[in-house]
């Protein structure tokens, strides 16, 4: 059930907060905030969460429910909820989710003094974000990442106001989703079929607990290349090549000339989408390397009889079309990355977006996409992946996703981003301090005004601040440079 | 430091650091994972033979004890505790007690691994040191396996060794095959240094890492204590400098108890605890508590209100130093003290008028490096006097400071190192070498290769210069480095300075060492150490401890 409250016409909301010192650890930065340097302290004792008298979901809102109960013990560590109300503080919003990034703010702004008196300034804030999707991409497959970890990672995502976690969840090295139509794929294709999967309990927790931080699910079946772990449990479904007129033993992308491959495709997303309920599901279709399918005698037969030529790229788009068909049939939108629009810049479904990866000049990339009139989510200048050498969040603040040159309606196209961690160096032993607080730097790029957040020197100290506090809420950030935190990371 | 000039200096190192990026992504080679034919073992010993018969280790019986003839007994706490942590290390996960029933050992069983320590004195109650024994022979045939050292040392890294030994089979059953190992380093010194000054590292981080280190059969921990940015060491003589110096009085400080505990912790693993306690340069937070410490800087003729090394023409500096390091001696017990002595910046000195004078009293003219030499000398003259040995960054070397025969060198430029490695060796001073192993530096791939391919030996020199060559220190300094990521950013990076160190210079196959490393990396997971991963895999405990 999805819980809705009042609409409210642009009350600015008085939420908690804020001396001139606490203002550094808001991030990312609010739409517009003012804050007086009046001040109230918060106690413990009294100090609770509720419900507006006029609000349109009451007590019984599980999302919003269980968000009071995580923030309270958020801002008053250690302390046991209170029962009496004053009414200090009100938070408005359309929806439940905009309570959600409220909730947050209300948290960064809030500040400890010596001793365990609490204080938050009074303040104005009104706030949205400047795109609908700000994203966070985690591999497991190159490496299994523990649900604990995937877990972990949803609540620092909510701290830095991400909605999406893109899921690319199977790839060549292993195949950990437990499928429960074809339980073959992750028994042989995962690196172990019992300790190494994600069962569809698992699957289902993380759907759940992401929900109720107020992020969106979505899957990557990344096809037809970057398969190989499919086979194993498949087979039949990889095309094999050819060496010198016979099989080589080897295999290449998913084999589409073969229409059981198709009926195989149909059949697993068709679970898919009945497991995860977002309404987008990413394809992938990057990276295809066609040189197996150019070995491959009955592909070159196909080929003929489709009349393709020796243009492998329309046997690639071929192979999309029908799945986005196959995605469509079942009322999902398809996402892709950038190779499918770029091979294929015929526009089959509107609706479809588009990812941006390569490096280079994205923008012209993004340009070029937006003039076919689809949606762009960008990725290129945010691969955090690789390790600064250094602390090198600069140069993911820095990024400008609209500075193309396009009509008003081209820029509306670029509905957000995504910030990608890879794991072919990564696992649950280095993701939370390569990923934060580095993807936070993106968050603030894609959340607030770009205008009042061009400044590198100003972000610096809040961000130092607000990466504190993401240690303060048990979350595993790496220091931007020396210094100290009041709490100090206490694992190992 | 103010936020800006704290941001120019992180933007330009940025700027630098982009440069050793795409030069190391040349140099790795393509690995594909092959099981090495001396398994998991790293680093690698001297002489291994391993045969294809393979024992049952009984986890519910299997008990690692002192031989008869073992001059180590119960009393030997130290190699108790060890035998516990092998034990755990190895059956930890699988011990079901109530399971348990005596019985002989079985035809293809291995029921205990005896430690005998050949020597009359065992040292089992001493300080590891610079010339300790770590030599080891290591049988594994039925019906038990036996370990045999001259000192508790060499039995520390012969229990690692056997337990890198031990494998799972297909059931889940714990074997091990017949082996024999003779065994020592090839290189007495095999630090790693941390720093805790440009950040603090809660003592549970330290305890960790000198965990990992001896899973490596590292020896030294350098613990860089302090410098510009904060004075965590709680002193007992001068305690304003951590009440003043230290990020937080309380809660960034080492008390002598958490020092004493640190370097209990490292004897039992047989692990050295040099402290360094660098000047006369990065000293910026020992002038917090210790009035008229560090040199006035002036500008034009007036004080500009920030200070600069060490004054080096007071009496008091020189008293200072003198009770700080009485203290010093006294609570770390290696027979070494670090000097530091690097990165000293002249522009304060010569802004100083009265610094100015006392150059032109003493004839230096304008050379500051007479000035920091002369600082240097006194410094080695207290020191002396505390009958410690010290160690000292290149620069007091280079900078023709007079030293004691039997001061260590401690290379860590970048550039010309081999004609340093030369010049140091040439004057008969002994080294350890840094420069290629400052694992602070990261960049995408598999950068463990680089660390490993160094050889220490590769300078031109006779015989004699090259023993003079002691060992080597993985560096990990603090600029970008805290509790957060410290212990995936250092494992098993290091773990290639550590073969390197131990194993025979001839141990240099690359892939052979993928396929070892890999296995050792996933144990360290096992363990308990987030080490992050070489490339894409998997072990089969993952790391759960987030």
């Amino acid at each position: 059930k999805r819980c809705s409250v009042t609409r409210f016409h642009f009350l600015p909301l008085i939420i908690f907060l804020v001396g001139l010192h606490a203002v550094e650890g808001i991030w990312p930065l609010p739409q517009t905030m003012t804050s007086s340097a009046e001040r109230y302290s918060l106690d413990p004792q009294y100090f609770n969460f509720n419900y507006g008298r006029d609000s349109a979901t009451q007590q019984g809102c599980s999302v919003l429910d269980a968000a009071f109960k995580r923030y309270f013990s958020i801002i008053f560590p250690d302390h046991i909820s209170g029962s009496v109300f004053a009414e200090r503080a009100a938070l408005n919003a359309e929806t439940v989710w905009g309570a959600l990034r409220g909730n947050s703010n209300n948290l960064c702004s809030m500040f400890m003094n010596k001793g365990i008196t609490f204080f938050v300034n009074k303040t104005e804030i009104e706030d949205f974000p400047r795109f609908q999707f700000r994203g966070v991409l985690l591999d497991t497959s190159r490496h299994y990442l523990p649900v604990q970890v995937i877990l972990k990672t949803l609540d620092a995502m909510s701290y830095s106001k991400f909605n999406v976690f893109h899921w690319h969840i199977v790839d060549d090295p292993s195949f950990p989703y437990q499928s429960r139509t074809f339980p073959g794929l992750s028994s042989k294709g995962a690196f172990h079929p019992m300790t190494h999967i994600y069962t569809q309990s698992d699957v289902r927790r993380v759907i759940s607990y992401a929900r109720l931080r107020g992020i969106r699910v979505l899957p990557e079946f990344d096809s037809p290349g970057h398969t190989q772990s499919w086979g194993k449990g498949q087979s039949d479904l990889l095309t094999p090549c050819y060496k010198g007129g016979i099989p080589s033993g080897t295999f290449g992308p998913v084999n589409p000339a073969s229409a059981s491959s198709y009926q195989f495709m149909a059949r697993l997303f068709k679970e898919v989408s009945a497991v995860f309920p977002e309404s987008y599901i990413h394809l992938g279709g990057d990276e295809v390397d066609v040189s197996c399918w150019k070995s491959n005698p009955d592909v070159q037969v196909f080929m003929q009889k489709m009349g393709f030529g020796n243009d492998f790229a329309k046997l690639e788009s071929y192979y999309m079309e029908n799945l986005v068909n196959i995605t469509s049939a079942l009322n999902k939108t398809s996402i892709v990355w950038q190779d499918v629009f770029e091979y294929h810049e015929r526009v089959s479904t509107p609706q479809q977006m588009i990812v941006v990866w390569r490096e280079g000049c994205y923008l012209c990339e993004v340009r070029r996409v937006t003039k076919a009139g689809l949606k762009v989510i960008l990725a290129s200048p945010w691969y955090l992946d690789l390790p600064g050498p250094t602390h090198d969040w600069v140069r993911y603040y820095t990024v400008w996703p609209l500075a193309f040159k396009g009509t008003e309606e081209q820029k509306k196209l670029v509905i957000g981003g995504e910030v990608c961690m890879w794991g072919e160096y990564v696992d649950a032993t280095n993701l939370s301090p390569r990923l934060w607080p580095r993807a936070s730097a993106a968050a603030e790029r894609l959340w607030s005004d770009e205008k009042q957040t061009s400044s590198v020197a100003r972000a610096f100290s809040r961000l130092q601040d607000f990466r504190c506090k993401l240690l303060r809420r048990g979350i595993q950030a790496e220091p931007l440079f020396v210094g100290h935190c009041r709490h100090e990371y206490q694992g190992v | 430091m103010s936020a800006t000039l704290r941001l120019a200096l992180l933007l330009l190192a940025v700027a630098v650091c982009q440069g050793y990026q795409s030069n190391d992504i040349d140099e790795e080679d393509e690995l594909v994972y092959e099981p090495s034919k001396y398994g998991s073992l790293w680093p690698l010993p001297q002489k291994v033979r391993v045969s294809e018969v393979s024992f049952k280790l009984p986890s519910a019986s299997f008990k690692i004890v002192d031989a008869k003839e073992s001059s180590a007994g119960p009393s030997c706490s130290l190699l108790q505790n060890a035998y516990r942590r092998y034990y755990e290390y190895m059956f930890g996960s699988v011990r079901k007690p109530g399971y348990v029933k005596s019985r002989a050992a079985g035809p293809s069983e291995i029921s205990e691994l005896q430690v005998w320590i050949t020597s009359a004195d065992s040292e089992c109650d001493s300080y590891p040191s610079l010339t300790s024994d770590e030599s080891y022979e290591l049988t594994v045939d039925q019906p038990n396996a036996v370990l045999k050292a001259s000192k508790v040392w060499g039995a520390l890294r012969g229990l690692e060794t056997f337990s890198q030994l031990v494998y799972e089979d297909a059931y889940g059953a714990k074997n091990i095959n017949s082996t024999t190992i003779s065994d020592f380093p090839r290189f007495a010194h095999r630090g790693i240094l941390l720093d805790t000054s440009r950040h603090f590292l809660p003592i549970k981080v330290i305890l960790a890492n000198l965990e990992a280190m001896a899973m490596n059969k590292f020896n030294v921990f350098h613990w860089h204590i302090v410098d510009d940015p904060s004075f965590p060491y709680l002193s007992r003589t001068f305690p304003q400098l951590s009440q003043q110096g230290a990020y937080h009085p309380y809660t960034h400080v080492y008390t002598p108890a958490d020092v004493k505990m640190i370097i209990e912790f490292a004897r039992l693993r047989g692990i050295r605890v040099i402290p360094e306690f660098d000047t006369p340069g990065h000293t910026q937070s020992w002038g917090k508590g210790q009035k008229d410490l560090l040199t006035p800087c002036y500008s034009g003729t007036t004080p500009s209100g920030t200070f600069g090394p060490v004054n080096p023409i007071l009496n008091t500096t020189y008293s200072f130093m003198r009770q700080l390091f009485s203290e010093i001696s006294s609570v770390f017990p290696d027979a070494y003290v670090h000097l530091g002595g690097d990165e000293v910046d002249f522009s304060c000195w010569r802004s100083n008028p009265d610094i100015q004078n006392f150059m032109e009293q003493q004839g230096f003219g304008q050379d500051y490096s007479k000035l920091e030499s002369f600082y240097i000398q006194k410094l080695l003259d207290i020191v002396t006097t505390t009958q410690k040995g010290y160690m000292i960054w290149q620069e007091v070397f280079d900078n023709g400071v007079k030293l004691k025969p039997d001061t260590v060198v401690h290379v860590w430029m970048g550039n010309r190192v081999e004609e340093e490695m030369q010049n140091v060796t040439e004057a008969g001073y002994t080294t350890i070498l840094s420069s290629p192993w400052y694992l602070d530096y990261i960049s995408y791939g598999q950068d463990w290769q680089k660390y490993y391919k160094v050889e220490p030996l590769s300078f031109k020199g006779t015989e004699a210069q090259k023993k003079l060559v002691i060992g080597g220190e993985a560096c990990l300094w603090g600029e970008y480095v805290d509790a957060t990521n410290l212990t995936p950013r250092l494992w098993p990076r290091a773990s290639a300075v550590a073969e390197r160190l131990w194993s025979a210079k001839e141990v240099t196959d690359i892939s052979d060492a993928y396929s070892r490393l890999s296995m050792h990396r996933c144990r360290l997971v096992e363990r308990g150490i987030p080490a992050e991963p070489l490339f894409t895999s998997f072990c089969p405990h993952e790391y759960k401890g987030v």
